[in-house]
This record gives C-alpha cells, structure tokens and sequence, in this order.
C-alpha cells in the first residue's frame, strides 16, 4: 500500500476519507466540520467530497450532537461525531454516560450504537482551563464506552478506522499538541514536524491498530514508563535526557486496558512511572498504579510514582509550571530509580 | 409608582383539601378549529399550538374538520386497546403492592395518547416512547407475557435483569429502549429521523415525553436538531398536568403553552385534547402526513390528566385534591369513546361488560404464565453472569476475570 507523510490532522483526515468512501453508513458531524473543514482542519475538503448530508455542520449543541448520533447510529448509521474541544464534551455527558454507553446493554443487545466521539484534548497550546482539558478517566470509569487517545499519525488513522468500524461507542481522544508534530515537553524549542517521525509515514488506503493493544514504543531494562497521549514523547526525551534504559509503553487505549503489555513490562523492570497529562486525583494514573501493584507487587523495586497535571484548573498564564514536561517526569524517573 | 421586581412562584391551581381549579385551562369547542392542509407552511398553522382540536362534542358526537372518519371496527379496536392497557395497568399496581414486583407505573387516563396514535401510525415507524407509553405495545402486538416477564425480571425478560420494571424495547416492534432518565430519548427520536431522511426512506420516528421533562435540555436540542434539518418526526409532549408532585407550571406552562414551543423553533405546533380518542388519531394523522411528504416535524401537545400516581412510590394524596380527576373537564378517554360508540349504536354496556370480563381474563391467564418463568422474590432465577453481557458486544478480558471472581464468590 502506498504511503505517505502525514501529521495527526492529514491522518485523521485520512482515516474519515476512507471510511465515508468504503462505507456508506459512514457519517461525519459536528460544529464546523462540514464547509469550513473543522477549526483543526482534521474534516477539510470532506463535505465536498461526499456531500452535505454526509458530513454534516451541526448547531451549538453538544448533548444535541450526541443525541442525533446515537439516534442515527439506532437507524443503521456509523456516525462520527466531533466535539470541538473534549473541553465542550459535558453538555453532551449524560447522552454518553446514560444513553449511548448503555443501549446495547439495556435493550439486552436488541439495539446498538456504534458511535465515535472525536474530541481533541490536552493543552500546551495556550488554551487557558476551557480549552486544555484531558478529562479521559471521566470516560475510562464509565461501563460500555471504549476510550483511546493515539500519540502519532500512524496510530491516529489505525485507531479512528477501528472506533469507526467497532461495534460499540468510543471515545477517541487527539492530544491536539501533537497534531503537527511530535512535542517533547519543551516549549522553547523549535516545532519538530511529524516528517521527522517514522510514525509519521501513514498508509493512504485501510488499515486498523486494534483497540486494546498498548505499544512498547521504546524497549528498555531499567524502568517501564506508563503512559499515553503527548506524554509519550514528554516521557521518552526525559528518559534519554537521563541517559535510562527506560521502557516506554503507549498505553493507546485506556478501556479495554491493554494489561498484560503493562504488566509484563513492569514485572520484568521492577520499577515503575505513570505519566499523564490529566489532573493527577482519581485519574487514569491511578487505575493504572493499582492495576500494576496487584499484579507485580512482588516484583516492584520501587513505588509507582506518577507524574501528572497539578489538580487545578488549567491556568493560561503558568501552563508550563502546570504541564508535566521533562523536568518532573526526570525527577520522577530517577527517585524511582534511586529508591532501594 | 412602579413596582420592584419580585420572585414570581408559579401557583399550584389546587392542592389537599381545596376543590380542584381548572379555570386556567384553555379550551376550544370540538369541531371548532380549522384544519389546515398538512402541507401548509409553518406560519399558517401557528393558531394550532393555542387552539385545542377537539372532534367529540359534549353529546359524545364526532364534529368538525378533524374528525377523521374511522368506522365503527376501527373505533372498536381502539377501544379494545386501551380497556387492555387501563386492566393490564390496574392488575400489575394491584401486583406491585403483594410485593410481587419492585416498581410500576400506570398510563391511566392518559390511554388514548399511546393508543390513538400507535393506531394512526405505520407499522415500520419508529418509536421513542417514554415510560407512561404501554399502549404503544398493546397496539403493536407484544404480547403481555412479555411485559410481564420483564416487570418480573424473570428468566423470560428480554431485558436479562437489566432494568426497571416497564422499561421495555421491542427491536421487531420497532419501539425503542426505555431509558428511565427523561427526555434524552426525545433528541435521539430525531437523529434517528435525520438518518431516515439521509438514506432517502419515508419511514417517521415519533417520540413521547411527559410536560415535567420538557424542561430538560434534551426537549430544546430535539426541537432546534428538528427544525434545523426538517427531521420527520412526531414530537408529543403529553401535559398531565402532573410532574410527580409539581404542577405544570413549574415547566413553563403558566403563560403559554408546550405546543407553541413548536412555532418558537419554526416547527408547526397543535394542541389536542388528548382525551380525546378521534382528535389524537387525527391529529397523529396530519402530523405523519407532513412528515412523510418533506415537510417536516410537528410537536403536538395532548392536553390530559395524570388519573394515577406517578408511580407507585408516590401517594398523589400528598400534592392534589382527591376528586381532581372527577372535575378534569376532558373526561376520561375509555368513556368518551365508549359513549361516541354506544351512540352511533356500535356498542353497548353489555358488550363492555363482556370486554372488561375477557381482558381481565386475559390477563389473569397471561400473569399465571409469567409466573412459572419466576419472581423477584422466587425461582427460577436468571443466571447472574448475564450481568457482564452486553456492556460490549465482545466481553473484554476485564469483564471475563470479574465474571469468574463473581462465580468464585457465588461458590464459597
């Protein structure tokens, strides 16, 4: 299949191509995306290509949004529905909490609603606490939804063909700081492109990466790093800062949790840190940390420690004191590997 | 001098112990309002969300444009229909208090809402019925084996275990999953509606929601997602008057009414008296029509009383008047029709006898069944590993280890 170079947003915008070509049933909504492409672009040159009642421009309405979707998805639909930022998701938290994560098992299978929710999240982009939330564990606790959040091009267009084909709702979330290139937590530098990456090199026609399957991004002996989203990158620059034979693990989807990846990795290494972008309390972090002591705690070396954002709102004027870039997970890394 | 702004609490009409009030309901003569074309644009039928379209007269007489000119067999089935519902109904709240089942709610008094239309209605539109719509499945055909199986959460429930009692669906029936949390099914109802209309069917979703509910934010993105894409759909708001103990014009009733919300989002808006068998099936009728010839979605408003409690965790005679219902000046929707029929001399007190005999048989008989599939209290019990299906149609291997940690535990 041929390739080519793609960032997050060509990759997402790939994977909708495709599907709205092979599968009619396929339908793109949302604010914006139909004649002016998405604010991130991630839709642009798609209503024109399949028309206006496939890719569809939708009022104000987030709890709307979904409502339709999940009504289309009853219908026969695959719909993909965008809310702009997942900052805008909970006007729309009851139609995915109450409604669209349950039909299958309330209806006892009778009825379905394989819907995809696209949402970008994360900050780094001086979006102030609206506009730079990661609210995945709100997801990742709720039974019936699958939660992913892709960290490169080529994991984007795989994961979003497999939500859109997946039989039940996911939630997919794009770290939109690494929507055109891969970050390392550093502000200051000069923006890397995803042509740099090898994960920026995309097939242009079907492929899926299954939902499930976390990636050893970065093989390594000395420590397994768990972690997802922008802070894969963050995570694997602080680990060669330090000069650690680090295991870097892109966990891809938090529900179903890849655990046996995660597990292995870390009952062989002993040590172990969690990084997310998301607010630390009751995070993902934490369903990860208990997961792992459960199944390694005889294993361990060292505690968990996680690395994640501050439990306050994200503030426009200190969001790199707030983002948790390479100087708290290196701190994190070697207390984990100075502890006895 | 004028005068400051002050907190304006909406007045209950009446409550424990005072005569009940309906003064502040419009009414408009049976057969006195006009009936516009179904292809008449919006503008032209605004006067239908103030009016109230009403075909039987005060002598039971069918009157006027609206009257949509069913025969007597018809009549009769729609009576049969709803006397179904009203004993099914009083023998499963008579069940609920032997302990029998946990929870249940009737549709009394509001028996024509689910049955006129379900009648008028094609047999592949779709439904989105709130939790007060049974006569939905009794017009449909689902027999009451299996809403008794599901109110018994037994080894027969098509819902496995799953649900409340009268939270029911019917994928065959084309009759939508009960939520249980309100109004999120009115929003769905249209985005199933827009779907029809995007694969080119002329298929029409219809969707219920009591006037309480039509408080929530669901109602307002249902009516804009509606207007906006000209969804065919039938949009009810079924006023009784009655939100568990708040009185309508806690959900903005007071100065207008639900169905002038319609005309607001530039969707045609009626209001008919939904005690009132012919008007509800006519105006379901006018409705589908529009829908199914492009021209878009209507909110109807049925004007009706709640006759019951809400459910049966509730005792009304804590809220309201105990002869409210007596005074309510739209009757009751079993009598109407029964007397509109006994006029035109299709029907009679005997044969109603004989009918409330045979469905009162009929449902004893069909209880007796259900109950060899099980209680709540008794066996045979569903296997309790049906919990973990259906979260997803593949079960993750999360789900795989609770099940066997649960089976575990069932085993010590």
């Amino acid at each position: 299949m041929a390739v080519a170079q793609m960032n997050m947003i060509h990759a997402l915008n790939s994977a909708m191509d495709v599907m709205l070509g092979r599968d009619p049933s396929v339908v793109v909504l949302g604010e914006d995306v139909g004649y002016f492409g998405g604010v991130f672009r991630c839709t642009e040159g798609l209503q024109r290509k399949y028309g206006e009642s496939r890719v569809l421009d939708t009022p104000i309405a987030e709890g709307g949004i979904l409502a339709a979707a999940i009504g289309m998805a009853v219908n026969g639909l695959r719909p993909v529905a965008e809310i702009q930022f997942a900052d805008y998701i909970y006007p729309a938290y009851d139609q995915i909490v109450s409604e669209l994560a349950r039909i299958r098992y309330r209806s006892a299978g009778e009825f379905s609603a394989p819907v995809t929710v696209r949402t970008p999240c994360g900050g780094g982009i001086r979006g102030g606490q609206t506009h730079s939330q990661s609210p995945e564990a709100l997801f990742a606790h709720v039974a019936g939804l699958k939660v992913v959040m892709p960290s490169n091009p080529y994991d984007a267009k795989g994961l979003l063909i497999a939500a859109i084909e997946d039989d039940d709702p996911v939630i997919y979330f794009e770290p939109k700081r690494i929507y055109n290139g891969p970050f390392d937590g550093d502000p200051g530098k000069p923006a890397v492109p995803w042509s740099a990456h090898p994960k920026g090199e995309v097939p242009n026609g079907h492929f899926t990466v299954p939902i499930g399957k976390a990636e050893i991004t970065r093989p390594g002996n000395d420590l397994t790093v768990v972690t997802y989203g922008t802070m894969v990158h963050v995570s694997d620059a602080a680990a060669r800062g330090l000069g650690l034979d680090a295991e870097i693990i892109d966990v891809r989807t938090m529900v179903p949790l890849d655990t046996d990846t995660i597990c292995d990795s870390v009952a062989r290494t002993g040590r172990c840190v969690i990084v997310h972008e998301a607010t630390r309390f009751a995070g993902f972090g934490a369903e990860l940390s208990a997961t792992i002591q459960e199944q390694c705690f005889w294993k361990l070396q060292a505690p968990i420690l996680r690395v994640a954002g501050w439990d306050t709102p994200y503030p426009h004027a200190f969001e790199w004191e707030y983002f948790p870039g390479q100087a708290r997970v290196a701190r994190a890394l070697k207390a984990v590997m100075e502890a006895a | 001098m004028v005068k400051p702004s002050r907190l304006h609490v909406p007045k209950t009409p009446a409550r424990p112990g005072e005569a009940p009030d309906f003064g502040y309901l419009r009414l408009s003569a049976a057969g006195a309002v006009a009936r516009p074309d179904p292809g008449a644009p919006m503008p032209e039928t605004r006067y239908l969300s103030e009016e109230l379209v009403r075909v039987l007269d005060d002598g039971h007489r069918a009157v006027g444009p609206w009257n949509p000119g069913l025969d007597a067999k018809q009549l009769q089935a729609g009576l049969r229909h709803m006397l179904l519902t009203r004993v099914f109904d009083d023998r499963m709240q008579r069940i609920q208090r032997s302990g029998k089942i946990s929870f249940y709610m009737r549709s009394f008094g509001e028996e024509a809402v689910s049955v006129a239309m379900a009648m008028a209605l094609e047999p592949d539109d779709m439904l989105f019925p709130s939790y007060r719509n049974q006569g939905l499945y009794v017009v449909r055909g689902r027999p009451l084996l299996d809403l008794m199986c599901q109110l018994l959460s037994n080894t027969r429930d098509m819902c496995k275990g799953r649900q409340l009692p009268v939270m029911y669906h019917w994928a065959e029936g084309n009759i939508f999953s009960i939520s249980g949390n309100l109004a999120t099914q009115y929003p769905q109802a249209v985005g199933w509606a827009m779907a029809a209309a995007i694969k080119g069917e002329d298929t029409v979703a219809v969707s219920w929601l009591g006037e309480g509910s039509s408080a929530e934010a669901d109602f307002h993105h249902a009516l804009l997602f509606a207007s906006v894409y000209k969804a065919p759909v039938i949009l009810n708001v079924v006023n009784n008057q009655w939100a568990i103990s708040t009185f309508q014009g806690y959900a903005g009733g007071e100065r207008q009414s639900f169905a002038a919300r319609g005309p607001g989002f530039g969707i045609a808006g009626i209001r008919v008296d939904g005690n009132d068998f012919l008007a509800v099936h006519a105006v379901t009728r006018w409705a589908a029509e529009r829908a199914r010839t492009g021209r878009g979605p209507t909110l109807i408003e049925h004007v009706t009383y709640r006759a019951a409690a809400h459910s049966t965790s509730d005792d009304p005679a804590r809220y309201r008047p105990k002869d409210d219902y007596d005074q309510w000046p739209l009757g009751d929707p079993v009598d109407r029709l029964k007397q509109h029929l006994v006029g035109l001399g299709e029907w009679s007190e005997d044969r109603y006898a004989a009918l409330v005999a045979e469905l009162e048989e009929h449902v004893a008989s069909s209880w007796k069944e259900a109950v060899k599939h099980g209680t709540l209290t008794e066996g045979p019990r569903l296997d309790p590993g049906l919990m973990f299906e259906d979260v997803f149609k593949e079960m993750p291997p999360h789900l795989h280890r609770q099940e066997a940690e649960m089976r575990a535990g069932l085993e010590e």
